[in-house]
């Protein structure tokens, strides 16, 4: 994750220096260097190369063509699974920048105890998704939690259990998703919107421009590098999705919540079939290295045009 | 995902380091509800005092699969446990495959196990091309439900005679906020698909029933048999509550043993749990051997596997185990506590209670016994099953024509 961070931080730094060969920093990163490259890449290789063969337990070399990806697609699993990501990513997503927007305006309007309150707001981040899944477990379940206390309070029909039903389960996943992620959210748009220069705030009083236009026109287009890292975090946040939804509800009612990366684990652990798991991971790789790409693409354009206006 | 396994194997290591003494032996298994527990303590007892200064290191993880995955890895990672627990049939052919497990031939042949455990179909899945690679230490059937005579009084009704008796009561003791049905959605479903083998078993009959998973029949499953065991099934549905999602199976027990709930499909492991719980049979509760009109046995149960180790010490500490966990004492002492029968026929059996007795009188007639479906199919089908039942039990949107379709699509790639 920080690495993610950094590189969009890098981004935003000049894009040509005298060239120097930095000896020291070369030989004091070797060490890194060589474990990321060994566990990153070689493992990310090694997936790929698996995800072509038919490993049971113990990975293998017996090559079966594109086999597993065929069975992948053709299991509904994987297809239940793929439909709960898109739908658990683009409301999460959604909710969290705006909400985290919001409330970073909220905390931008010089109010008091600004501390405490981003305290609050930044502390589910603080915890493992594990412990937010199992209290929001235990806040949704029918006997134990909301629903059960309002009843109490005599108010007897009640209902709010959504995780015991397949159609409503998603949302609860989302709600606890969203309580975890949006202070981190609000916590880097605070810094971005710290970030830009009184000077912009005057000039837009002065020429009598409302201050939702201000911040909506003006601020959120000089954000660019909060927003992308608040983007790369929650989208390979998503994409990884597992700790929460295992907490929460194992997958289930029946497989009406399954992700992608419980699929990767339950093959690889329970099902004894490392092929389909490798190549269910290939797949989850797909779109982060797509992301990747695009942006380095993107990078280098924009570089080369700073370059050439120079 | 990677850096998953490889911290696993990190952990793995560092705790080969911390080694134990020689003759300690970790025991990884899932047998963790009180029944279970109580049973398991007999082995260790058992083990802690022959004499040899040996120790059982007991290391019980929640839930088969997990605990399965976790011996898995600890294989994978180089650091396997000193022995761990497995249902008899495919889910440990990579370990033999893969040359991972000790090889108990020649105390076998010492002891003569295949004179002793009967019958042969228990012996099958730990005597494979005549070696020995595990020592199966109970049979447990599949075949029960178990029926609270309270909660059909609650309801104002007898305890009915017949399964098609129980099925016209539901709606009754649905009204009477009673659950008709108990069971749990944990563990990938495995306690739903536990349950539907059950009725599959009779709906299609015995004959059927072993042509459709041992020789994966296309006919069979897209047949009558099926349409009517999915179709039961889902009138089964209509009657289970909203604890469901997420329950493990002695909970389920629990609402059965408390009258909360009519009846559970459920392994006689359940009888642990009633015997844990102080309950009594015919009294408080009833079980009901399954199929209705013709009860079987199913060669269910648990074997244990000894991964090999390297170290000889460790080693004759297996094999001592190994030799104890058939000893007619133990024997007799775990399986009453567990509610399974005991794998071999010279044990004395006189603290059996009537339910057992109904199992072994069962049991004697070798027609009687069902091939577990664990045999034939692999960790990956069994738990693609589990995946297509509990789909089809939360999804009433699904057909039972479009269940049974999946259900040949996934026998028609099983391997």
């Amino acid at each position: 994750m920080t690495d993610v961070a950094t590189t969009a931080i890098a981004v935003e730094a000049p894009a040509r220096r005298k060239r120097r060969i930095p000896y020291a920093a070369i030989i004091g990163t070797l060490p890194m260097i060589i474990v990321s490259f060994s566990v990153f890449f070689v493992a990310i290789i090694f997936v790929v190369i698996w995800s072509f063969t038919n490993s049971g337990m113990f990975p293998g070399f017996n090559f079966v063509g594109l086999a597993q990806y065929t069975r992948l697609w053709s299991t509904s699993l994987w297809q239940v699974a793929v439909n709960n990501i898109w739908f658990f990513g683009v409301m999460s997503l959604c909710v969290n920048l705006v909400f985290g927007f919001l409330l970073a305006v909220f905390m931008d309007q010089n109010i008091k105890h600004e501390s405490v309150f981003r305290t609050i707001f930044l502390y589910p981040f603080s915890m493992s998704l594990v412990v937010t899944g199992l209290a929001w477990q235990w806040i949704l379940d029918p006997n134990l939690g909301l629903q059960e206390s309002i009843r109490n309070l005599g108010w007897t029909d009640f209902a709010l259990a959504p995780l015991v039903h397949r159609e409503t389960a998603i949302y609860g996943l989302v709600v606890a998703g969203i309580w975890q992620g949006s202070g981190v959210t609000m916590a880097i748009m605070l810094a971005g919107l710290r970030g830009v220069d009184q000077e912009v705030w005057k000039a837009a009083k002065i020429d009598g421009i409302p201050t939702w236009r201000t911040y909506l026109f003006i601020v959120i287009p000089m954000m660019r590098g909060a927003l992308g890292t608040v983007l790369l975090l929650q989208l390979t946040g998503i994409v990884r999705t597992f700790d929460l939804v295992y907490a929460m509800t194992s997958g289930g009612p029946g497989i009406a919540t399954q992700m992608p990366a419980m699929y990767v684990i339950s093959f690889i652990t329970v099902r004894l079939n490392v092929g389909q798991g490798m190549a269910a991971a290939t797949m989850l790789l797909l779109p982060i290295a797509l992301i990747l790409i695009i942006r380095a693409i993107v990078t280098t354009v924009q570089a080369r045009r700073r370059g050439i206006n120079a | 995902m990677m850096k998953f396994t490889l911290a696993t194997i990190a952990v793995a290591t560092l705790l080969g380091g911390t080694a134990v003494k020689a003759t300690d032996l970790e025991v990884i298994h899932w047998w963790t509800s009180p029944g279970e527990s109580r049973a398991v303590n007999e082995f260790a007892k058992a083990f802690d005092n022959d004499g040899a200064g040996d120790h059982w290191v007991d290391n019980a993880i929640a839930l088969g699969e997990t605990a399965r995955a976790a011996v898995m890895q600890r294989v994978a990672g180089g650091n396997p446990p000193g022995a761990a627990q497995f249902n008899p049939g495919r889910q440990y052919e990579e370990l033999i495959k893969n040359n991972q497990l000790l090889d108990l031939t020649d105390l076998a042949t010492k002891e003569g196990w295949d004179k002793i455990i009967r019958p042969a179909t228990i012996s099958d899945p730990c005597h494979i091309d005549g070696k020995w690679w595990c020592v199966p230490v109970n049979i447990h059937s599949n075949n029960w439900a178990w029926v609270s005579p309270a909660a059909f009084k609650t309801a104002g009704l007898e305890v009915p005679k017949t399964w098609d008796e129980y099925i016209a009561d539901l709606p009754k003791l649905k009204d009477a906020g009673i659950i008709g049905f108990a069971a749990g959605g944990d563990g990938g479903g495995w306690q739903l698909n536990l349950a539907f083998g059950v009725i599959q078993t009779q709906d299609l009959g015995q004959a059927n029933r072993d042509k459709l998973l041992k020789d994966k029949d296309q006919s069979i499953a897209l047949g009558d048999g099926m349409k009517k065991a999915f179709t039961d099934f889902r009138t089964l549905k209509q009657y289970t509550d909203e604890g469901l999602p997420n329950r493990n199976w002695n909970d389920s027990t629990a609402l059965v043993i408390q009258g909360k709930a009519a009846l559970q499909i459920m392994g006689d492991w359940a009888r642990g749990e009633f015997g844990a719980a102080g309950k009594v049979p015919d009294k408080d509760y009833v079980c009901w051997a399954l199929p209705a009109d013709h009860p079987l046995v199913t060669t269910s149960g648990d074997v244990i596997v000894f991964p090999k180790q390297g170290n000889p010490d460790v080693e004759a500490a297996q094999l001592r185990l190994a030799s104890l966990l058939l000893s007619p004492k133990v024997q007799a002492n775990f399986n009453n506590a567990k509610g399974s029968m005991p794998v071999r026929d010279d044990v004395d059996m006189s603290l059996a209670d009537p339910c057992m007795l109904k199992g072994l009188s069962i049991i004697k007639d070798p027609a009687n016994i069902q091939i577990d479906s664990n045999r034939w199919l692999t960790p990956d089908t069994q738990s693609a099953f589990n995946d297509l039942i509990s789909q089809f039990w939360t999804d009433d949107s699904m057909t039972v024509e479009e269940a049974q379709q999946k259900y040949a699509d996934i026998l028609a790639a099983a391997q």
